[in-house]
């Protein structure tokens, strides 16, 4: 009897962990965009390495609450466009890696100058066929003045929604990337964009 | 009002022969030479303007330096709301006359920005956009030490805009050139955190500055629904 309880109570706990994870992976798009912003803020606010500005922490608590709901490969694919298919299949990952190291940089940058901005956002019209979709947020300064929209392009993907391009005040960052990649590629190759790419992240 | 006849005359001129010297995919046809002038650009940036602006920043209180901030911007919408007009988008126009008469009245001359803390957002118009409504190419891209991206279109509306700007009828000669230069100073701050974006992110910061100004003035062309844009050749 007693081992027919443990047992039961294991088989619940599982059960409870399965569903917690697919409930996390099922998140609408917009309550995952809102969820995650406001945790890595809260970390952001609470955490006093990151306000002393500690940038090899602050890089940690990207890497580990954001990067995991970004999907690199399909942001290294959008930036090289045309030129992801002449890449091999090693040049690929390594770009992706590169790449995905320079963003958590880039972020990890803007996100040491946060101070106690507000975020604002405005929630998608639910649709349960749609796996591309745009979630739309404000950034509003403390002090006033214009607020900024940034916007964040997700698409679902079997892991659950992943997000690919970040649109700050009508700028795509996955299309600037694009011009770049494709001037360093046009002066030196993969090969090329890849050493630039190591330089600027070393 | 003959001679402001000649200067539209002039500058529609001008942008007809800027649309047509561009190539079809290539924005910037001057690339050496712009690339030389932000050679010149980017070491007094980096060197004189930028600890100038962090020394304004320390020294100038917050409120004080938003005060001033909502101060232009509050004459920008005044002109955002005359483009409106002039691109004939008559919603717009009450939104952003709306702002300027909340601003200037409740918001004591446009130093508190009532009208975005009861949700009437910023139209964001100037002549630039009006004259892509209007018809003209964006023209070739130009970048100009100090003053920073632009092209020959935006460029032409920026200078529309100096010289029917309320400063210049200040009649006082160092009172008007002290505005000029607070304004520029504003301008400058309100970009410094991008600055830094850049060069965090960039691999070569002027292709990069490039293509966030077009992509940036594209999205404010079309009221923030720009078209999808192909693959560059």
């Amino acid at each position: 009897m007693m081992q027919m309880i443990r047992r039961l109570s294991t088989a619940l706990l599982l059960a409870t962990a399965l569903f917690a994870t697919a409930a996390h992976a099922q998140q609408a798009p917009d309550a995952l965009v809102k969820s995650v912003s406001q945790d890595v803020l809260d970390t952001a606010r609470s955490d006093p390495k990151v306000q002393a500005g500690d940038a090899a922490r602050i890089r940690e608590v990207v890497e580990a609450k954001l990067a995991p709901h970004f999907d690199f490969t399909h942001m290294t694919m959008l930036a090289m466009g045309r030129n992801w298919q002449k890449a091999s299949p090693a040049q690929q990952a390594e770009l992706t890696t590169q790449f995905k190291t320079l963003l958590v940089h880039t972020y990890a940058g803007a996100l040491s100058k946060y101070r106690d901005e507000k975020i604002e956002y405005k929630p998608l019209a639910p649709n349960p066929s749609a796996t591309d979709v745009t979630v739309k947020t404000q950034v509003i300064k403390s002090g006033g003045g214009a607020p900024v929209p940034i916007d964040y392009s997700l698409a679902k993907t079997a892991d659950g929604w992943k997000a690919y391009d970040i649109i700050v005040a009508g700028v795509s960052l996955v299309t600037n990337y694009r011009d770049e990649f494709n001037e360093q590629i046009r002066n030196g190759g993969v090969d090329g964009l890849i050493k630039t790419l190591k330089a600027k992240n070393g | 009002m003959t001679n402001t006849l000649c200067r539209m005359l002039a500058l529609a001129a001008a942008l007809v022969v800027g649309g047509c010297a561009m190539g079809p995919t290539r924005d910037d046809p001057f690339e050496p030479f712009n690339r030389a002038m932000y050679a010149v650009h980017e070491p007094i940036d980096t060197h004189v303007v930028r600890p100038f602006i962090e020394g304004y920043t320390k020294v100038v209180p917050s409120p004080v330096r938003t005060a001033i901030s909502n101060f232009f911007n509050n004459i920008d919408d005044l002109f955002s709301a005359i483009n409106d007009g002039l691109q004939g988008k008559p919603d717009k126009f009450g939104n952003d006359l709306g702002r300027v008469v909340i601003n200037s009245g409740v918001g004591l001359g446009g130093l508190i920005d009532i009208a975005s803390q009861v949700g009437v957002e910023r139209g964001n118009e100037d002549f630039g956009q009006t004259f892509g409504v209007w018809g003209f190419g964006q023209g070739p891209y130009l970048f100009i030490p100090l003053f920073g991206p632009t092209t020959v279109r935006d460029g032409s509306g920026w200078i529309v805009r100096l010289y029917w700007g309320p400063t210049g009828y200040i009649p006082d000669v160092r009172w008007r050139n002290s505005i000029y230069g607070l304004a520029a100073i504003d301008q400058r701050y309100q970009a410094q955190d991008a600055v830094s974006f850049v060069n965090d992110a960039a691999l070569d910061r002027y292709a990069f500055i490039r293509r966030a100004y077009l992509q940036r003035r594209l999205y404010l062309l079309y009221d923030g629904k720009p078209p999808p844009q192909k693959e560059e050749q």
